[in-house]
Protein backbone atom coordinates (compact mmCIF):
# COMPACT_ATOMS: atom_id res chain seq x y z
CA UNK A 1 0.00 0.00 0.00
CA UNK A 2 1.80 3.18 -1.01
CA UNK A 3 1.02 6.50 1.37
CA UNK A 4 -0.96 9.38 0.21
CA UNK A 5 -0.26 12.80 -0.03
CA UNK A 6 -2.59 15.89 -0.34
CA UNK A 7 -5.95 14.90 -1.17
CA UNK A 8 -6.35 18.43 -2.37
CA UNK A 9 -3.30 19.21 -3.93
CA UNK A 10 -4.06 22.79 -4.81
CA UNK A 11 -5.03 24.63 -1.85
CA UNK A 12 -3.15 22.34 1.19
CA UNK A 13 -0.19 23.00 -1.01
CA UNK A 14 -1.49 26.65 -0.68
CA UNK A 15 -1.51 26.40 3.60
CA UNK A 16 1.67 24.99 3.58
CA UNK A 17 3.15 27.62 1.60
CA UNK A 18 1.71 30.49 3.89
CA UNK A 19 2.72 29.22 6.58
CA UNK A 20 6.49 28.21 5.55
CA UNK A 21 6.60 31.34 4.31
CA UNK A 22 5.31 33.11 7.34
CA UNK A 23 7.72 30.71 9.22
CA UNK A 24 10.50 32.15 7.67
CA UNK A 25 9.67 35.51 7.77
CA UNK A 26 9.46 35.49 11.43
CA UNK A 27 12.44 33.00 12.80
CA UNK A 28 11.71 30.78 15.41
CA UNK A 29 7.75 31.15 15.17
CA UNK A 30 6.38 27.60 15.56
CA UNK A 31 3.58 27.07 13.45
CA UNK A 32 1.31 23.56 12.72
CA UNK A 33 1.92 22.48 9.35
CA UNK A 34 0.95 19.51 7.54
CA UNK A 35 -1.47 17.82 10.38
CA UNK A 36 -3.90 16.07 7.81
CA UNK A 37 -0.62 14.11 5.82
CA UNK A 38 0.16 10.55 6.88
CA UNK A 39 3.41 9.77 5.46
CA UNK A 40 6.03 6.55 5.79
CA UNK A 41 7.53 6.29 9.26
CA UNK A 42 10.04 8.24 10.36
CA UNK A 43 9.34 11.05 8.48
CA UNK A 44 7.60 13.46 9.74
CA UNK A 45 4.38 15.21 8.51
CA UNK A 46 5.47 18.97 9.11
CA UNK A 47 8.76 17.36 6.71
CA UNK A 48 6.45 16.08 4.30
CA UNK A 49 4.21 19.00 4.17
CA UNK A 50 7.22 21.20 3.16
CA UNK A 51 8.78 19.23 0.27
CA UNK A 52 5.48 18.30 -1.36
CA UNK A 53 4.57 21.85 -1.40
CA UNK A 54 8.23 23.26 -2.03
CA UNK A 55 9.63 20.67 -4.00
CA UNK A 56 8.77 19.84 -7.67
CA UNK A 57 10.54 18.48 -11.27
CA UNK A 58 13.16 21.13 -11.10
CA UNK A 59 14.25 21.08 -7.74
CA UNK A 60 16.85 18.40 -6.78
CA UNK A 61 16.08 16.81 -3.57
CA UNK A 62 18.83 15.36 -1.38
CA UNK A 63 18.07 13.11 1.15
CA UNK A 64 19.97 11.83 3.70
CA UNK A 65 21.27 7.77 3.72
CA UNK A 66 19.60 7.34 6.80
CA UNK A 67 16.21 7.34 5.62
CA UNK A 68 14.85 4.46 4.19
CA UNK A 69 14.49 4.19 0.26
CA UNK A 70 10.35 4.58 0.63
CA UNK A 71 10.82 8.06 1.94
CA UNK A 72 12.63 8.99 -1.39
CA UNK A 73 10.13 7.05 -3.23
CA UNK A 74 7.14 8.70 -1.61
CA UNK A 75 8.70 12.32 -1.92
CA UNK A 76 9.77 11.08 -5.93
CA UNK A 77 6.31 9.64 -6.40
CA UNK A 78 4.56 12.99 -5.36
CA UNK A 79 6.34 15.63 -5.88
CA UNK A 80 8.22 14.33 -8.78
CA UNK A 81 11.56 15.85 -7.96
CA UNK A 82 14.71 14.46 -9.11
CA UNK A 83 17.38 12.92 -6.59
CA UNK A 84 20.54 14.96 -6.22
CA UNK A 85 23.19 12.62 -5.97
CA UNK A 86 25.45 15.21 -3.49
CA UNK A 87 24.39 17.65 -1.04
CA UNK A 88 26.08 20.31 -2.64
CA UNK A 89 23.54 20.18 -5.70
CA UNK A 90 20.26 20.25 -4.19
CA UNK A 91 17.70 22.92 -3.70
CA UNK A 92 16.34 21.23 -1.11
CA UNK A 93 17.52 18.57 1.63
CA UNK A 94 16.21 16.67 3.70
CA UNK A 95 18.09 15.32 7.56
CA UNK A 96 17.40 13.73 10.33
CA UNK A 97 19.00 15.26 13.29
CA UNK A 98 18.17 12.16 15.43
CA UNK A 99 20.26 10.12 13.49
CA UNK A 100 23.66 12.25 13.42
CA UNK A 101 25.60 15.18 12.88
CA UNK A 102 24.39 18.22 10.16
CA UNK A 103 27.21 19.59 8.57
CA UNK A 104 25.78 22.71 7.30
CA UNK A 105 29.11 23.24 5.12
CA UNK A 106 28.50 20.25 3.09
CA UNK A 107 24.74 21.77 1.10
CA UNK A 108 25.55 24.62 -1.35
CA UNK A 109 25.58 27.92 -0.27
CA UNK A 110 24.71 29.62 -4.14
CA UNK A 111 27.21 31.83 -5.71
CA UNK A 112 27.69 35.45 -5.68
CA UNK A 113 25.30 36.24 -8.86
CA UNK A 114 23.00 34.10 -7.36
CA UNK A 115 22.95 33.66 -3.65
CA UNK A 116 19.60 32.17 -4.31
CA UNK A 117 20.50 28.99 -5.66
CA UNK A 118 21.38 27.55 -2.24
CA UNK A 119 20.15 24.17 -0.27
CA UNK A 120 17.14 24.48 2.07
CA UNK A 121 17.53 21.81 4.48
CA UNK A 122 14.64 20.40 6.00
CA UNK A 123 16.03 19.06 9.67
CA UNK A 124 13.65 16.60 11.31
CA UNK A 125 13.84 16.82 15.43
CA UNK A 126 12.14 14.98 17.92
CA UNK A 127 11.01 19.04 19.50
CA UNK A 128 10.92 22.64 18.87
CA UNK A 129 10.57 23.84 21.70
CA UNK A 130 12.25 21.24 24.56
CA UNK A 131 15.72 21.04 23.78
CA UNK A 132 18.63 23.75 25.29
CA UNK A 133 17.94 27.66 24.46
CA UNK A 134 18.97 29.37 21.62
CA UNK A 135 18.23 33.00 20.74
CA UNK A 136 17.64 34.57 17.80
CA UNK A 137 17.70 38.20 16.70
CA UNK A 138 18.13 39.74 12.95
CA UNK A 139 15.42 40.62 10.37
CA UNK A 140 11.88 39.84 11.02
CA UNK A 141 12.30 40.13 14.85
CA UNK A 142 11.59 43.39 16.82
CA UNK A 143 12.71 41.48 19.84
CA UNK A 144 14.82 38.42 20.54
CA UNK A 145 12.73 35.47 19.63
CA UNK A 146 13.80 31.73 21.24
CA UNK A 147 13.81 28.43 19.75
CA UNK A 148 14.70 24.72 21.46
CA UNK A 149 15.35 22.35 19.62
CA UNK A 150 16.74 18.58 19.98
CA UNK A 151 18.69 16.78 19.47
CA UNK A 152 21.02 19.05 17.91
CA UNK A 153 24.90 19.21 17.02
CA UNK A 154 26.78 20.77 19.52
CA UNK A 155 28.61 22.93 17.26
CA UNK A 156 25.49 24.05 15.87
CA UNK A 157 25.90 27.34 16.90
CA UNK A 158 29.14 28.00 15.98
CA UNK A 159 27.90 26.37 12.35
CA UNK A 160 25.26 28.88 11.91
CA UNK A 161 27.45 31.74 12.63
CA UNK A 162 29.77 30.55 9.43
CA UNK A 163 26.35 30.71 7.61
CA UNK A 164 25.18 34.10 8.98
CA UNK A 165 28.69 34.95 7.62
CA UNK A 166 28.67 34.67 4.67
CA UNK A 167 25.70 36.18 4.00
CA UNK A 168 24.18 36.75 1.25
CA UNK A 169 25.52 33.59 0.61
CA UNK A 170 24.30 30.79 2.72
CA UNK A 171 21.63 27.58 3.54
CA UNK A 172 18.53 28.28 5.05
CA UNK A 173 16.80 25.97 7.56
CA UNK A 174 13.12 24.47 8.13
CA UNK A 175 13.24 22.81 11.82
CA UNK A 176 10.62 19.89 11.59
CA UNK A 177 9.02 18.26 14.67
CA UNK A 178 5.98 15.54 14.17
CA UNK A 179 3.12 18.45 12.49
CA UNK A 180 5.09 21.66 13.56
CA UNK A 181 7.79 23.57 12.04
CA UNK A 182 9.81 26.83 12.54
CA UNK A 183 12.10 28.03 10.45
CA UNK A 184 15.97 29.60 10.90
CA UNK A 185 16.78 31.72 7.15
CA UNK A 186 20.46 32.62 6.55
CA UNK A 187 19.85 36.45 8.09
CA UNK A 188 19.09 35.47 10.98
CA UNK A 189 21.99 35.24 13.66
CA UNK A 190 21.56 32.71 16.40
CA UNK A 191 22.93 33.06 20.07
CA UNK A 192 23.19 30.11 22.80
CA UNK A 193 20.53 31.10 25.67
CA UNK A 194 20.76 30.37 29.10
CA UNK A 195 18.03 28.30 30.14
CA UNK B 1 10.77 16.62 -24.53
CA UNK B 2 14.42 17.77 -24.13
CA UNK B 3 17.12 15.97 -25.90
CA UNK B 4 16.87 12.95 -23.67
CA UNK B 5 13.43 12.12 -25.21
CA UNK B 6 15.64 10.81 -28.22
CA UNK B 7 16.80 8.01 -26.47
CA UNK B 8 13.22 6.66 -25.31
CA UNK B 9 12.02 6.97 -29.28
CA UNK B 10 9.16 4.63 -29.99
CA UNK B 11 12.14 3.06 -32.37
CA UNK B 12 14.39 2.84 -29.75
CA UNK B 13 12.93 1.31 -26.80
CA UNK B 14 12.58 -1.90 -25.43
CA UNK B 15 9.99 -4.20 -26.35
CA UNK B 16 7.96 -4.03 -23.02
CA UNK B 17 8.05 -0.61 -23.13
CA UNK B 18 6.84 -0.33 -26.75
CA UNK B 19 4.28 -2.91 -25.53
CA UNK B 20 3.15 -0.75 -22.84
CA UNK B 21 3.01 2.26 -24.79
CA UNK B 22 0.47 0.72 -27.63
CA UNK B 23 -1.67 -0.33 -24.66
CA UNK B 24 -1.83 2.87 -23.59
CA UNK B 25 -2.46 5.29 -26.38
CA UNK B 26 -5.22 2.83 -27.60
CA UNK B 27 -6.84 2.67 -24.07
CA UNK B 28 -6.38 6.69 -24.41
CA UNK B 29 -8.15 7.10 -27.42
CA UNK B 30 -11.20 4.81 -25.31
CA UNK B 31 -14.56 6.15 -25.78
CA UNK B 32 -15.97 5.87 -21.58
CA UNK B 33 -18.21 3.33 -22.61
CA UNK B 34 -15.41 0.85 -24.37
CA UNK B 35 -13.78 0.71 -20.82
CA UNK B 36 -16.77 0.64 -18.29
CA UNK B 37 -18.78 -2.15 -19.74
CA UNK B 38 -15.80 -5.03 -20.06
CA UNK B 39 -14.55 -3.48 -16.46
CA UNK B 40 -17.58 -3.79 -14.51
CA UNK B 41 -18.59 -7.12 -16.34
CA UNK B 42 -15.11 -8.96 -15.87
CA UNK B 43 -13.18 -7.01 -13.04
CA UNK B 44 -15.82 -5.69 -10.97
CA UNK B 45 -13.90 -6.47 -7.86
CA UNK B 46 -10.57 -4.52 -9.08
CA UNK B 47 -10.48 -2.39 -5.40
CA UNK B 48 -8.18 0.85 -7.00
CA UNK B 49 -7.33 2.90 -4.80
CA UNK B 50 -6.49 6.82 -5.90
CA UNK B 51 -2.87 7.44 -5.25
CA UNK B 52 -3.03 10.98 -6.54
CA UNK B 53 -6.34 12.99 -6.65
CA UNK B 54 -7.53 13.18 -10.24
CA UNK B 55 -6.86 16.44 -11.82
CA UNK B 56 -7.33 18.30 -15.32
CA UNK B 57 -4.96 20.38 -16.36
CA UNK B 58 -3.05 21.97 -19.97
CA UNK B 59 -0.73 20.68 -21.54
CA UNK B 60 2.00 22.69 -24.32
CA UNK B 61 1.32 21.11 -27.42
CA UNK B 62 4.62 21.31 -29.45
CA UNK B 63 4.65 20.57 -33.35
CA UNK B 64 7.11 21.01 -36.29
CA UNK B 65 6.63 21.45 -39.94
CA UNK B 66 7.09 18.70 -42.39
CA UNK B 67 8.68 16.50 -39.09
CA UNK B 68 12.00 18.21 -39.34
CA UNK B 69 11.20 21.45 -38.91
CA UNK B 70 12.27 23.48 -36.07
CA UNK B 71 9.67 22.94 -32.27
CA UNK B 72 7.39 25.43 -32.30
CA UNK B 73 4.51 25.71 -29.25
CA UNK B 74 1.02 25.10 -31.47
CA UNK B 75 -1.50 25.47 -28.50
CA UNK B 76 -2.23 24.13 -25.01
CA UNK B 77 -4.86 21.32 -24.58
CA UNK B 78 -7.13 19.94 -22.00
CA UNK B 79 -5.88 16.80 -20.11
CA UNK B 80 -7.03 14.92 -17.13
CA UNK B 81 -4.49 12.64 -14.96
CA UNK B 82 -5.34 9.77 -12.94
CA UNK B 83 -3.22 7.72 -11.18
CA UNK B 84 -4.77 4.36 -9.11
CA UNK B 85 -2.90 1.22 -7.55
CA UNK B 86 -5.00 -1.98 -7.68
CA UNK B 87 -4.85 -3.96 -4.44
CA UNK B 88 -1.99 -6.25 -5.39
CA UNK B 89 0.58 -3.54 -6.24
CA UNK B 90 0.09 -2.75 -9.68
CA UNK B 91 0.09 1.12 -9.92
CA UNK B 92 -1.87 2.58 -13.42
CA UNK B 93 -1.37 5.75 -15.19
CA UNK B 94 -3.86 7.87 -17.26
CA UNK B 95 -3.31 10.60 -19.26
CA UNK B 96 -6.56 11.45 -21.66
CA UNK B 97 -7.55 14.82 -23.41
CA UNK B 98 -10.38 16.64 -22.33
CA UNK B 99 -11.95 17.09 -18.61
CA UNK B 100 -13.73 13.41 -18.13
CA UNK B 101 -12.78 12.53 -14.44
CA UNK B 102 -14.40 9.05 -14.35
CA UNK B 103 -12.89 8.21 -17.73
CA UNK B 104 -9.32 8.84 -16.72
CA UNK B 105 -9.65 6.73 -13.81
CA UNK B 106 -11.23 3.67 -16.02
CA UNK B 107 -8.33 4.38 -18.27
CA UNK B 108 -5.92 3.90 -15.66
CA UNK B 109 -7.79 0.89 -13.98
CA UNK B 110 -7.46 -1.02 -17.49
CA UNK B 111 -3.71 0.21 -17.39
CA UNK B 112 -3.30 -1.41 -14.18
CA UNK B 113 -5.12 -4.68 -14.99
CA UNK B 114 -3.39 -4.74 -18.33
CA UNK B 115 -0.17 -4.53 -16.34
CA UNK B 116 -1.35 -7.61 -14.59
CA UNK B 117 -3.23 -10.18 -16.83
CA UNK B 118 -2.16 -8.48 -20.16
CA UNK B 119 -3.76 -11.55 -22.43
CA UNK B 120 -7.05 -10.65 -20.68
CA UNK B 121 -7.04 -7.25 -20.94
CA UNK B 122 -5.93 -7.01 -24.88
CA UNK B 123 -8.89 -9.57 -26.12
CA UNK B 124 -11.39 -7.72 -23.96
CA UNK B 125 -10.56 -4.33 -23.88
CA UNK B 126 -8.20 -3.62 -26.28
CA UNK B 127 -8.82 -5.62 -29.48
CA UNK B 128 -12.54 -4.06 -29.73
CA UNK B 129 -10.50 -0.56 -29.62
CA UNK B 130 -7.95 -1.29 -31.96
CA UNK B 131 -10.94 -2.58 -34.36
CA UNK B 132 -13.17 0.19 -34.44
CA UNK B 133 -9.84 3.09 -34.56
CA UNK B 134 -8.83 0.87 -37.54
CA UNK B 135 -12.17 1.04 -39.40
CA UNK B 136 -12.49 4.37 -38.76
CA UNK B 137 -9.39 5.35 -40.03
CA UNK B 138 -10.68 3.12 -43.42
CA UNK B 139 -13.77 5.26 -43.76
CA UNK B 140 -11.79 8.57 -43.74
CA UNK B 141 -9.52 6.97 -46.03
CA UNK B 142 -11.99 6.23 -48.25
CA UNK B 143 -13.64 9.28 -47.77
CA UNK B 144 -10.62 11.33 -48.63
CA UNK B 145 -9.66 8.65 -51.34
CA UNK B 146 -13.72 9.29 -53.15
CA UNK B 147 -13.22 13.38 -53.33
CA UNK B 148 -9.19 12.98 -55.44
CA UNK B 149 -9.28 15.65 -58.29
CA UNK B 150 -6.83 15.04 -61.21
CA UNK B 151 -5.63 17.57 -61.81
CA UNK B 152 -4.53 18.84 -65.72
CA UNK B 153 -3.92 21.99 -67.90
CA UNK B 154 -5.85 23.66 -70.30
CA UNK B 155 -4.48 25.48 -72.60
CA UNK B 156 -6.46 28.70 -72.51
CA UNK B 157 -4.60 30.68 -75.33
CA UNK B 158 -5.11 34.32 -73.70
CA UNK B 159 -0.73 35.03 -73.69
CA UNK B 160 -0.49 33.70 -76.89
CA UNK B 161 -2.67 36.17 -78.45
Amino acid sequence: MSALAFADPTFESQTAFRRIMRAMSAPGTILACGEALAPPPPLARAAAAALLTLADFETPLWIAPSFPAAIGDYLAFHSGAPRADAPDKAAFALVDLSAGGLDLARFALGTAEYPDRSTTIVAQASTLAAGPRLRLSGPGLKSEATLAISPLPTDFVAQWAANRAGFPLGVDLIFVADARLAALPRSTTVTEGAR
Amino acid sequence: MNAKGAATSPQTEPPEIAARRRAMTLLARARRNELAEPIAKRWPDHGARDLKPIESGLVMLRGRIGGDGAPFNLGEATVTRAVIELPTGERGFAHILGRDASAARLVAIADALWQRETGDVETVILAPIAERLAAEAAKARAETAATRVDFFTLVRGEDAA
